[in-house]
């Protein structure tokens, strides 16, 4: 563990790099492989819908599982006097539970028969049988609703994102890395052949706050580290947005892992405790889906933005500067060091070389460490007050709070 | 917040007022335990789904909560305990009834409440089923005033209502509407067809307007000696009927369906002109006023009992008024011995019974207790593995400040609890499975905080600050990520209870108030006991296992509170840090 921590350290001063932008083409072809996979398994094979969305009745009973549970049950059935039953499906949940799942009854004249077989052939009281019924046009209806939820959900958030980074691109990719979470999840569910329930539901659209936060995270170092990139001449936006990606890693790692352990417990509680029901459905969606939102962050939200952010005027001309920049020092310096994305340069404060507009990402007062900080051995003759950033107040503020602290004691 | 900056201990005697507080309500209160719902303590969920039977499409609200007030009723018959009985949007009833697995009550909820005006063939006084009143034991038939106050019905507009039979004495109540006490238990039985001997022999029914001319055969009669109130006889519009009234005090040899109750428009209670006593008025529309002129030209000429008509609802007679001429016009009233309690009652039913709606038994979850324990006991254990396991990397990960993420979940864990017992006993929360998984869930939220406070702490380090400082600047800039990341989950969670249907709503509720719960924790606790503990030597002097050591953290040495040497590579920094 405290080698995953001084990494961190390493991580956070661009000492170790991982170059997530540089080598954004494997991850989008990776992404894309695995929702081409998605979108295939999702036409093929569809999606298996629980009875709650298109009707129909489940009925469980405790009985010891053997050999012949599953066909004496049927047998059972279809000696039941209720038509229709050779659809049903039985299947056995753990070795004490037996499961039924039918067409929908009548609640009043069927069930009560189904009910009544069921418990004869496990041997108990038919008021042991827990059932649920749900009727056709209800679960028409429930599908009506959870398709609004989603639509509801996906514009409301596309809303908080375009208020939060009030930037068209970073809202762009926020989106994106957004739908791909969407998509994977889905499509695990298609390719594994997992019921979807309501339970399936509420843990997707949960999944799609979490996406959301994850590149919430990210984004918010990014800003940072891009505050002053107009002026920049040691790093383009590609490399300060790399940059912010290895400061978050291992907190975004830590995030996610601490976000999976709990829905881990309850998958394993769910799965191998109940067999069946809410717990399992939500956990498995909010699994598959933290899982790839923490990668989406980072490997696909990231690197978008910044090829969208590259392809600015702006920030060509920024890019332009840092390899004349950089030509010039190995031409003058011979100084060999690693390329991207610690550059080694001196950087001088050339503020004068662009109009200061201030970008609209930086207006948000996310406090900002210096640019420079990143950049090992450099030594920063950046000036804070020849552009004072907003954020720049937390670090002018702290000769007064110390003391004040310090008179606490 | 400044003052979480400026007073570690205020804000931590404010959190403590505020759980001691919390724990006095709940002492308060007398509940320790959440509501439980159905999934995990066993019993039966019906969700019924109105349909307007006139075709209009909307569904009238009175009406709606008219028969959420009837299904109560029907439910409390039964005799369970605790049961709910809510509507939910603008078409749907719910009812929750625990430890009930009896299809029985399915049956009892979901049917359609109907009413039907029937000819009285043959009426008999009975014992009711519990010690009955002496005035009722000797019945007495005849034209004389009978014990059993039997209302007259009549023309309405009359402003004296023409009843040739005076009202009851005083003491007996009129069999129609006395329903001022609970409906008596209904049988457990479950209802029996109709015995064979009164259905023709082909099977057929008897239309509404052949239905005066219907004649039980004599066996049906001696199978209606038979009939006791015990058994309910299940009611087929065009067929013959053995009914009970609700006090189970008279039993009905009732003839086919005469007129439907959705042909009755309305029916309100009051006071006529010139007289004193509560009545019932009734209206038909035309087809019902036109079968009703014809059914009261008929039975008015017969002799009693079968100059009555009975009203059933439900297959009880909730009324069996006699009629002594004709009434035209559609407009009819009910008079007997009615208070204004009694005739509302009565008018209520009425009303109910031509409400235009059907019922739809759209949703039955039914859980035995066995699987309902099961299911707590799975979300228990779920949610230990959840909090040791987080618990567990915590510690792995930031060592001694594992403590501070344990002593904050166990805040916000106390305070998560204490709301659901509070919430349970005000506005009738109840805890179910997908609660429960919330909750598990938002012990990975509310960690997460934490963990975006510890990170940033540790950056503000690397970036050469010291310890004590960190901590508040790090606050500073880890508060605003918090605040975003608990405002996403909350509207996740707003917009999943409001368009979440039945019991995934739990799921949204529990997050919510979680995540509600997380911010007061990390405001009132975790920052300023991280405070108080960075002025510890133990936290603040980066103590080997504090999870602020110098090497875990990846500097050379802890800036600041030990050691003065500036850090390499941070000359400016660490100048800025001296002063």
């Amino acid at each position: 563990m405290s080698k995953l921590s001084t990494i961190g350290h390493r991580l956070y001063t661009g000492e170790v790099s991982y170059d997530f932008i540089g080598h954004r083409r494997r991850w989008y072809i990776l992404s894309a492989i695995l929702i081409g996979v998605s979108i295939i398994a999702l036409a093929w094979r569809g999606l298996d819908f629980g009875i709650e969305f298109k009707g129909g009745a489940d009925f469980k009973a405790a009985t010891t599982v053997n050999v012949q549970t599953v066909d004496s049950m049927r047998d059972a059935l279809r000696n039941s006097g209720v038509p229709d039953l050779d659809e049903a499906t039985v299947n056995t949940i753990g070795n004490n539970q037996v499961r039924v799942q039918t067409r929908t009854l009548d609640p009043t004249e069927e069930v009560p028969k189904v009910r009544a077989a069921i418990a004869n052939e496990v041997g108990i009281n038919p008021d042991q049988v827990a059932y649920s019924l749900i009727g056709a046009s209800w679960g028409g209806q429930i599908t009506e609703r959870a398709l609004i939820a989603l639509a509801v959900f996906l514009a409301l958030v596309a809303l908080v994102i375009g208020i939060y980074f009030r930037d068209a691109k970073m809202s762009a990719a926020a989106l994106v890395a957004l739908v791909h979470d969407l998509i994977l999840t889905i499509g695990i569910y298609a390719l594994v052949g997992f019921t979807v329930t309501p339970a399936t539901l509420i843990g997707v659209l949960t999944i799609l706050g979490y996406s959301l936060y994850d590149t919430v995270v990210v984004f918010d170092k990014v800003r940072e580290n891009v505050r002053d990139i107009r002026s920049s001449t040691t790093r383009t936006y590609s490399e300060a947005a790399n940059l912010a990606v290895n400061q978050v890693l291992v907190r975004s790692i830590n995030t996610t892992v601490i976000g999976v352990l709990p829905v881990a417990a309850l998958l394993f509680t769910g799965a191998v405790i109940l067999g069946e029901g809410p717990l399992k459905d939500l956990a498995l969606a909010l699994f598959v889906g933290m899982v790839s939102g923490a990668y989406s962050s980072i490997f696909i939200a990231t690197p978008l933005l910044a090829q969208m952010k590259e392809r600015e005027p702006d920030m060509k001309k920024v890019a332009a500067r840092v390899r004349a920049r950089r030509a010039k020092e190995s031409q003058k310096d011979r100084v060999v060091e690693t390329p991207s994305p610690a550059p080694v340069a001196q950087a001088s404060a050339s503020t004068s070389t662009t109009e200061v507009s201030e970008p609209s990402n930086a207006e948000l007062d996310e406090a900002s460490s210096a640019v420079g900080n990143g950049a090992r051995k450099v030594s920063v003759t950046f000036k804070p007050d020849a552009r004072p950033p907003r954020g720049g107040s937390a670090k002018r503020s702290q000769p007064q709070n110390k003391p004040r602290s310090q008179r606490k004691k | 917040m400044a003052t979480t900056t400026g007073h570690p201990g205020r804000t931590l005697i404010v959190l403590a007022v505020l759980v001691a507080g919390l724990i006095t309500l709940l002492a308060l209160s007398g509940t320790w335990t959440p509501k439980l719902g159905l999934d995990l303590r066993g019993g039966t969920t019906i969700t019924l789904t109105a349909r307007n039977t006139t075709g209009t499409g909307t569904v009238d609200p009175n009406s709606l909560q008219l028969a959420k007030t009837i299904i109560q009723s029907r439910v409390d018959s039964l005799g369970v305990g605790e049961s709910e009985v809510t509507t939910s949007g603008d078409n749907q009833i719910i009812v929750t009834v625990p430890n009930v697995q009896q299809d029985e009550l399915v049956r009892l909820v979901g049917q359609t409440a109907v009413l039907r005006f029937r000819a009285v063939y043959a009426a008999e006084q009975v014992q009711p089923p519990e010690p009955a009143p002496t005035a009722t034991s000797e019945p007495t038939q005849g034209a004389t005033a009978a014990p059993s106050g039997e209302p007259t019905v009549g023309p309405s507009e009359t402003a004296e209502a023409p009843s040739a039979e005076p009202s009851a004495p005083a003491g007996t109540q009129p069999s129609s509407g006395g329903n001022n006490k609970p409906l008596p238990a209904l049988p457990t039985a479950p209802p029996v067809p109709l015995d064979k001997a009164c259905v023709a022999a082909d099977g057929k029914g008897t239309p509404p307007d052949k239905a005066l001319n219907w004649q039980p055969t004599e066996a049906c009669q001696a199978a209606f000696a038979e009939f006791t109130c015990e058994t309910k006889v299940t009611e087929v519009a065009d067929q013959g009927l053995f009914a009970c009234n609700q006090e189970k005090t008279e039993k009905y040899l009732l003839g086919p369906t005469l007129i439907e109750g959705n042909q009755l428009t309305k029916a309100v209670a009051g006071i006529p002109q010139n007289n004193v006593n509560w009545v019932v008025n009734l209206e038909f529309n035309s087809e019902g006023a036109t079968a009703f002129e014809q059914a009261t030209r008929d039975i008015s000429q017969k002799s009693e009992p079968q100059n009555r008509f009975a009203i059933v609802l439900d297959g009880v007679s909730i009324s069996a008024p006699s009629v002594n001429e004709p009434i035209a016009g559609g407009r009819a009233e009910i008079s007997g011995n009615f208070t204004q309690k009694s005739a509302t009652e009565l008018a209520n039913v009425l009303k109910y019974g031509a409400l235009p709606l059907a019922f739809d038994v759209s949703e039955v979850n039914n859980v035995s207790a066995t699987l309902g324990g099961d299911q707590l006991r799975a979300g228990i254990i779920a949610g230990i593995i959840g909090l040791m396991l987080v618990i567990g990397y915590c510690f792995l990960y930031y060592r001694g400040l594992g403590i501070v993420v344990v002593a904050s979940l166990g805040i916000a864990g106390i305070l998560t609890y204490a709301s659901m017992v509070l919430l349970g006993s005000s506005v009738g929360f109840a805890l179910n499975l997908p609660g429960i998984a919330g909750a598990i869930v938002a012990i990975g939220i509310t960690a997460d905080s934490f963990v975006i406070f510890f990170e940033r702490i540790r950056d503000e380090v690397r970036e050469g600050r010291s310890l004590r400082t960190a901590v508040e600047t790090g606050w500073r800039r880890a508060r605003q990520t918090i605040l975003i990341a608990d405002t996403v989950t909350m509207l996740s969670a707003l917009v999943l209870f409001v368009l979440a249907i039945g019991s995934v709503r739990g799921f949204a509720f529990t997050l919510g108030l979680t995540t509600l719960i997380d911010v007061v924790v990390v405001f009132l606790f975790t920052k300023p006991l991280m405070t108080l503990l960075a002025r510890t030597k133990f936290f603040g002097g980066g103590h080997r296992l504090s999870g602020l050591d110098p090497e875990h953290l990846g500097v050379q040495a802890l800036p600041g509170s030990r050691s003065r040497r500036p850090v390499v590579g941070r000359p400016a920094v660490v100048s800025e840090e001296g002063a």
